[in-house]
């Protein structure tokens, strides 16, 4: 059982029907009690950080996650939220993984980095999952010891990360066609 | 780097695709969950579904043809038409769809663009504009839905653009109505100019004919995406050969 954290994030159906269709059991909640006999968490995340944050917070979530020692996976704001601090809305963060959430900053970019871009794993595990995944971010983690897989917009920066049991991904993985459905198949395989 | 995305639109009206040329005629196509099946099998990038008959005749329910997609696909897709509100923009979200696309509602409520925005993200605030050369300038139309209710704002389309970015829109797909149907090209003169003023992706609409239509907006315009009805309705163009023949062009597409 796969417990799906439900903070507000408008990609929670998507997330859903995508285990739906890799046969995975899941459950959905947005109570600590709910989610305490799950394997893994997933944190889906659309919209602003600082909201996400603030419903985790009203949840009184996030002392819980921070301690918790399950596999969860981040993913895009989900991911975000797991720095120290994000620059959207200057919005401090959960500080499980080191580093800053920036914005896009070269004006020659249109912004929101919005589509297919190419994600190369440095994770040799994840390497034939290399391929083209969906993004739609504005604000993005830079490259860092806790770097699993990147993608060049501009600048290179993180599209996959892991500190501990903290795993985050800036693409959506629920969207990305079957190269989306392989990596998350892989990566509920491995945890 | 970033791939040009290839956007089927697909206009439904009550649960069937339909076309028309010059948004008149509507014609039935096909069911939108099997052609979002099947253009999701062909890599389409992302497809735009276009609630007509909300958008004209009113609705407060979203269709539940739109979870029937979400459950039955995996890449993005947007609904457009009848989106009013931020509650039905919400409910339109939380049953699947990435992202909605705001035309006319924008027009007579612009502030509508900045609700959306910080509830849900600029990613999936689209808006729609359709826009039309006079002779002169280019201008934006309303309710174009139908020939009765479409009307003339007044509003210069370089000004609403700049308007709609600076109030939160995500991404601009500019609908050129001289183009609309009639399957000439895309409307390069006029999506150069959008283009230098667009900091969001801009997504251009209306004309495509043939696959070097797409060659040419990418090329000429570097547009972030092109969307089209027709030519996949009726597979004149199938997005694989188009795909194929894109990156010959070394334009960046994902296969």
């Amino acid at each position: 059982m796969i417990g799906i954290i439900n903070c507000g994030g408008a990609n929670l159906q998507s997330v859903m029907y995508a285990l739906d269709r890799i046969n995975l059991k899941y459950k959905v909640s947005d109570t600590w009690n709910d989610l305490k006999n799950s394997r893994a968490l997933i944190l889906p995340g659309v919209g602003a950080a600082g909201t996400v944050m603030r419903n985790l917070k009203n949840l009184n979530l996030i002392e819980n996650l921070k301690n918790d020692t399950r596999p969860i996976l981040g993913i895009c704001v989900g991911m975000q939220i797991f720095f120290d601090f994000s620059e959207e809305e200057n919005k401090k963060c959960m500080e499980v993984i080191p580093g800053k959430i920036k914005k896009f900053s070269n004006r020659q970019l249109t912004i929101p980095h919005m589509g297919w871009n190419k994600v190369k794993f440095s994770d040799p595990y994840f390497e034939d999952c290399n391929g083209y995944f969906y993004f739609a971010n504005s604000y993005y983690a830079g490259i860092s010891e806790h770097t699993l897989g990147f993608t060049h917009y501009g600048i290179k920066f993180s599209s996959f990360v892991n500190k501990k049991n903290f795993y985050g991904v800036q693409f959506h993985p629920e969207k990305s066609s079957n190269i989306g459905k392989k990596f998350l198949t892989k990566f509920f395989d491995m945890i | 780097m970033l791939t040009k995305r290839i956007i089927p639109c697909l206009d439904v009206k009550k649960g069937h695709v339909v076309k028309g040329i010059k948004f008149q005629n509507h014609k039935i196509m096909g069911d939108p969950v099997e052609l979002a099946i099947k253009y999701s099998d062909q890599n389409a990038d992302e497809l735009v579904f276009y609630d007509i008959y909300s958008s004209v005749e009113d609705s407060s329910v979203p269709s539940s043809w739109i979870e029937n997609i979400a459950k039955n696909i995996d890449i993005p897709f947007c609904v457009a038409g009848g989106i009013k509100s931020l509650s039905k923009a919400s409910q339109i979200l939380n049953i699947g769809a990435d992202k909605i696309s705001i035309n006319t509602p924008a027009l007579e409520n612009p502030s509508l663009i900045n609700k959306l925005a910080k509830a849900h993200g600029s990613q999936c605030v689209v808006i729609g504009i359709d826009s039309f050369f006079n002779g002169s300038d280019y201008f934006v139309y309303a309710r174009t839905g139908s020939e009765k209710s479409k009307y003339h704002t007044g509003k210069k389309t370089v000004d609403w653009l700049q308007e709609a970015q600076d109030r939160g829109a995500g991404e601009i797909v500019l609908n050129c109505m001289n183009q609309d149907g009639v399957r000439e090209g895309y409307d390069i003169e006029q999506l150069e100019i959008m283009k230098n003023l667009c900091k969001v992706p801009l997504i251009a609409s209306g004309g495509a004919g043939c696959k070097g239509d797409f060659k040419d907006v990418f090329l000429k315009c570097d547009v972030d995406g092109a969307l089209a009805a027709s030519v996949f309705h009726n597979n004149e163009i199938k997005i694989m050969d188009l795909k194929r023949d894109l990156i010959c062009e070394k334009i960046p597409v994902r296969l």
